[in-house]
């Protein structure tokens, strides 16, 4: 299987991120899987005009194109043009090259957020005017029409994340490649539900804080960000705290908010990332799944029982004071 | 002679995209324009929003340098508020900082510059083998290695700043998450893992033993490990008068720590002097972008949308004195005075070998570093200094050293939300276009002269050239 790899109006950093790919390396375990790639931006030796004649060949469907993969959004701007990102020796914007290879490709990828929604590159006033391939945030149709059908029948598959989990692209290239992405593999904006159907509440270290609402009210404090520094770990998909970051990280893990970047229109949530939004002192975008009256009266049951370790641990910057030992029935 | 012109790109390896034009004239380069072909506009995006989402967002401009982008964010918000970090903090911040820039330099000689050797154009030559052997993309045993290293030095990222690119551990107070004494030991064993695979794979010797090297004979006749591959292949090829830059250095300054800078801060321009970063600005001269040429406190994003014809790039110019100046590791270790870096720039401005030796000495420098750092972390202290409210009004810069050089975030605040966010990246300073006097970027200069045979569509001389100063197009015009 072959994947032409495209960077459009992104970071590059789901790219870096695939680079640190483990158990194997990210280059062995495409290799054993039998993905390649026709052109990669970071790791192909072909460049400048090589490039370009291998592009025009595959528009000529000279080459096979199995994969498109698309890591940023595609700029739309100025004013319709997409001049806002030539591809270099081209003439040609990026906005044509993606519109014209999509429907060659066996399946198209949109590798991150930007790519599959807009993501940060739309961000603000959307300054170069940026979409998602199949997303315009929370909305169908991107620079792909709502009915876009790569030629495996497939809509896009949206990696989403910012940035992606290096797993989160070596699992779904090897699932694509052994035939075991099925239309019930993606949920319903096209994620694969292999990280998708978890959320980054699942397995957070913080979640004994949650339970009590035994909260963090600065940065650097241990407990549940919930409530005042504006974490969405309990409605954002990902599996970040099932299978950590960069050996044992995620945000919560690093002591930051999760602020839902797997998601459309992540990019501005209506207040700052990092702080609660409250109606009269209660936090707003409660659990979707939870009657909101039931939540407040179980938070505030909780709350009136937290323990005076979790209360004292929750806004200490370690952990001050220690599990008690529980002595054996019987014991001595 | 045959006059003719030929356009470069798309470019790989480069972070990004770039297109080059090149005005060819008896065998060689005569003129370059250098076009950064993508515009996303940061610096719009962040206007009007709450300061604190700078944090957020700026490291978002790129997923390489994506810390530096952070740091030099929480700087500028600090200088606002008038808040400093704690000293525990600042330490573990700077060993953030200095794990990533490692990450980059090696990932910028194993994947992005050595792979040019490979080319079908070096087949014959003495060292052709062995290069393919260990750097052919995905497949060399160099590239693979060097992935391998990489991801676990990382760990140390997806310990204390959660996962790596885009933290949010970085603030103006400090860092978000206190290490406690597993984690520095741990740490600890994670460089130690590092500097071994340097010892025997990278430089085949001590860090030490590199580090130690005063001249560029020595440093030419360096053989061990990958960097001997690299240095057998800069004398064969003529590496070190290959896209000479001008000789004039500028470093911000790396790592501040309560002591001051671990590299230090200051101009080289045949001697090395302070700088005065009210003496930068931005000429839009030759830049899609409208408006006067300012310093970035005053500075405006408006992109030309006409993209006018006297214009070639989305890049603003950046001058320092009016003057264009060359940014990077070189520039690092030239200001900071080490005996290599000053014997590269003796007597000219350093070439594709100065840039690719300074960033190998720098890697070797970096783990000392971070190995002091880590000797220094106390686990009882604190890392994040509470307090401190965003103001009504203020402004405040944050001038940091990203692996490819200077960068700076100049903020001001009004009515408590961002009025203006002016960006300066390396790549912005290495490859400016021309400013209004028709004086070219560092890059554009350094090709004049690099030759280019009959027929070459892909030029190999310029590959290298462009390559050396490590670009990063995604920052460029962010």
């Amino acid at each position: 299987m072959k994947v032409l790899w495209l960077q459009a109006a992104g970071c590059g950093g789901c790219t870096m991120s695939l680079l640190c790919a483990e158990n194997p390396n990210v280059f062995q375990l495409l290799e054993d899987a039998g993905v390649g790639f026709l052109w990669h931006p970071s790791f192909s030796l072909e460049t400048g005009a090589e490039v370009a004649a291998l592009l025009a060949r595959i528009e000529a469907g000279e080459v096979a194109l199995d994969v498109l993969a698309v890591e940023g959004a595609v700029a739309r701007g100025p004013r319709g043009t997409g001049r806002f990102q030539m591809l270099g020796g081209t003439g040609r914007s990026m906005l044509d090259w993606v519109e014209r290879l999509a429907p060659l490709a066996g399946d198209v990828v949109a590798v991150g957020s930007c790519a599959a929604f807009g993501g940060v590159t739309s961000a603000g006033g959307n300054p170069s005017d940026a979409v998602g391939l199949g997303y315009e945030g929370t909305l169908r149709g991107g620079i792909l029409a709502p009915e876009f059908r790569a030629r495996s029948g497939r809509p896009v598959i949206n990696i989403a994340g910012c940035p992606t989990h290096p797993d989160w692209v070596t699992e779904t290239l090897l699932l694509l490649k052994a035939g075991a992405l099925g239309a019930e593999a993606l949920d319903a904006l096209g994620r694969p539900l292999f990280y998708a159907q978890h959320l980054v509440h699942h397995g957070c270290p913080k979640n004994e804080f949650y339970e009590y609402k035994a909260s963090a009210v600065a940065f650097s404090d241990q407990g549940c960000m919930m409530e005042h520094l504006g974490c969405i770990g309990t409605q954002a998909v990902g599996d970040c705290n099932i299978r950590p970051w960069n050996g044992e990280g995620s945000c919560t893990r690093g002591g930051y908010p999760c602020i839902n970047c797997t998601a459309p229109e992540f990019e501005e949530p209506r207040h700052a990332f990092t702080e609660t939004p409250k109606i009269a002192g209660i936090p707003v975008g409660l659990p979707t799944d939870m009657p909101k009256a039931w939540f407040m009266a179980l938070a505030s049951l909780s709350k009136a029982a937290t323990p005076e370790r979790i209360a004292k641990n929750a806004v200490a910057d370690r952990v001050v004071v220690p599990p008690s030992i529980r002595r054996p029935k019987g014991g001595k | 002679m045959s006059e003719t012109r030929l356009v470069v790109g798309p470019f790989n390896r480069v972070e990004g995209d770039l297109e080059v034009h090149l005005e060819l004239s008896e065998g060689a380069v005569a003129s370059a324009r250098v076009n950064a072909p993508l515009y996303r506009g940061f610096e719009r995006m962040l206007e009007g929003k709450d300061p604190r989402d700078a944090l957020t967002i700026t490291p978002r401009i790129c997923g390489i340098c994506s810390i530096s982008q952070s740091v030099a964010a929480a700087f500028a918000l600090g200088e606002a508020i008038g808040l400093r970090p704690a000293p525990q903090g600042a330490l573990v911040a700077a060993l953030i900082h200095a794990v990533e820039n490692a990450a980059d330099h090696l990932t910028h000689f194993n994947l992005f510059f050595m792979p040019d050797f490979c080319r079908p154009a070096y087949e014959g030559r003495p060292w052709a083998a062995q290069a393919g052997a260990r750097f052919a993309p995905g497949v060399g045993g160099a590239a693979r290695a060097a992935v391998e290293a990489r991801a676990e030095l990382m760990h140390i990222l997806g310990m204390l700043a959660g996962k790596w690119p885009h933290t949010l551990a970085v603030q103006p107070g400090g860092v978000t998450r206190a290490p406690g004494p597993r984690e520095v030991v741990r740490i600890g064993a994670h460089l130690r893992a590092f500097r071994r695979y340097l010892e025997t794979v990278v430089f085949g010797a001590p860090l030490e033993a590199f580090v130690a090297l005063e001249t560029a004979e020595a440093a030419a006749g360096w053989g061990a490990g990958d960097a001997g591959v690299f240095f057998e292949i800069a004398a064969d090829l003529g590496l070190a008068d290959l896209g000479r830059g001008a000789g004039r250095y500028l470093s911000f300054g790396a790592y501040p720590i309560e002591e001051g800078h671990i590299f230090a801060s200051g101009l080289w321009e045949k001697g090395a002097r302070e700088f005065d970063a009210g003496a930068i600005s931005e000429d839009l001269s030759h830049a899609w972008m409208l408006g006067p040429a300012r310093h970035p406190f005053e500075g405006e994003t408006r992109p030309d949308e006409e993209m006018r014809a006297a214009a070639y790039s989305w890049c603003k110019a950046p001058r320092l004195e009016g003057a264009p100046v060359e940014v990077g590791a070189l520039a690092r270790q030239v200001v900071d005075g080490h005996p290599l870096g000053r014997a590269l720039v003796a007597g000219a401005g350093g070439g594709v070998m100065a840039r690719v030796a300074a960033r190998l000495l720098e890697l070797a420098r970096l783990v000392i570093e971070m190995e002091r750092i880590v000797a220094r972390l106390d686990p009882a202290a604190r890392f994040m200094t509470r307090g401190g409210e965003v103001p009504e009004a203020g402004r405040g810069a944050g001038l940091v050293e990203a692996a490819r050089g200077g960068l700076g975030h100049w903020l001001r605040i009004e009515r408590g939300r961002i009025a203006s966010y002016q960006i300066i990246a390396p790549t912005t300073w290495n490859f400016s276009p021309r400013d209004a006097r028709g004086v070219p970027g560092p890059l554009e200069a350094a090709l004049v002269g690099v030759p280019v045979a009959p027929g070459e569509a892909v030029p190999v001389a310029v590959q290298h050239v462009v390559r050396s100063f490590d670009p990063c197009m995604v920052c460029t015009v962010h």
